[in-house]
């Protein structure tokens, strides 16, 4: 019987990654997202640098609030990690408290980010209008941070569920891969956002 | 492959990461530095950075090196596709040829 159950363990793991084929999975829709964000990118780099009027981003968009914006989502990453920690440990209430911190780190990320494109928008920085310049300017800030924001929607989301779902300790000790392929999405949100505040608000 | 997780110094890498954020701000505001070596230092601050992520947090360091091959694809593509658009970006002056042609027209 015991026997059985490897054969049928061995034929069915990846050798990518010997855990579960879900962190497969995840990897290579990441990867595939990482791509949506790298032409993101190119488009805009090819766009500004054909453009004679580009304002300096620093100088509209300011670096205060996006550079805390950038610490809150790497201590949300460092929450995450501990969250995954502690559910290998079979630390419940670790897991809880790290992975709900991550969602309150989130939540503060969408809160500010409404803020800021509030401000914006009342500033005269429309969707395709920029009164310091090419109006691209504004058009390709409001795309970029949009889509990543949608993805720190779906992030919250996603923890939301492994938090309720994993509140009676479903995902603690040998299960705790699901914890794992949702804080890979979560790292990589963080990941993307390193890129968008170099490229974006400081270059 | 679990045991190795349980190595990493998950505070360490984040004091790098804050580390590498505060010194990136500061580099923008060096006025004497010129925008091209702004640009190296900000981009391989943040390749820095991005690395520490995916390699600690996203625990890269300790998959197989096959998934590390899969993970740098998109990336090479992206500075590929940077590369390829560039012939059509920033060197040629705005005002093109034929459109002064008709501005000497209408004189």
């Amino acid at each position: 019987m015991s026997e059985a159950v490897a054969m049928h363990e061995e034929s069915y793991e990846t050798p990518l990654t010997p855990e579960s084929w879900g962190k497969l999975g995840m990897w290579v829709f990441l990867v595939g997202d990482a791509m949506s964000f790298g032409t993101l990118l190119a488009a805009y780099g090819a766009m500004r640098y054909s453009s004679g009027d580009w304002p300096i981003p620093a100088d509209v968009l300011g670096v205060a609030l996006s550079g805390f914006m950038t610490f809150l989502l790497i201590c949300s990453s460092v929450t995450m990690v501990k969250g995954l920690e502690a559910a290998q440990k079979n630390d419940l209430d670790g897991f809880l408290r790290h992975i709900g911190l991550t969602i309150l780190g989130g939540l503060i990320f969408l809160g500010l980010q409404a803020y800021e494109w509030t401000h914006f928008i009342q500033g005269g920085l429309g969707f395709a209008a920029n009164p310091w310049g090419s109006p691209l300017f504004s058009t390709t800030f409001y795309v970029i941070t949009g889509f990543h924001g949608m993805h720190v929607t779906g992030g919250v989301i996603y923890l939301a569920c492994i938090w309720f779902k994993g509140r009676n300790g479903a995902y603690c000790g040998e299960n705790a891969s699901q914890v794992e392929i949702a804080g890979l999405y979560w790292h990589f949100v963080d990941l993307v956002w390193i890129m968008v505040f170099t490229f974006i608000y400081l270059l | 492959m679990a045991e190795h997780h349980r190595a990493t110094n998950y505070w360490a890498v984040w004091i790098w990461l804050a580390v590498l954020t505060i010194l990136e701000v500061g580099v923008t505001f060096i006025p004497e530095l010129s925008t091209l070596y702004k640009a190296i230092l900000l981009i391989a601050l943040a390749v820095g950075k991005a690395l520490l992520v995916a390699l600690y947090f996203m625990h890269l360091r300790f998959e197989t090196r096959t998934l590390g091959a899969i993970v740098l694809t998109p990336f090479v593509i992206c500075v590929f596709l940077v590369f390829m658009l560039m012939p059509d970006v920033g060197f040629e002056p705005r005002e093109s040829p034929i459109r002064a042609e008709h501005v000497e027209s209408d004189h």
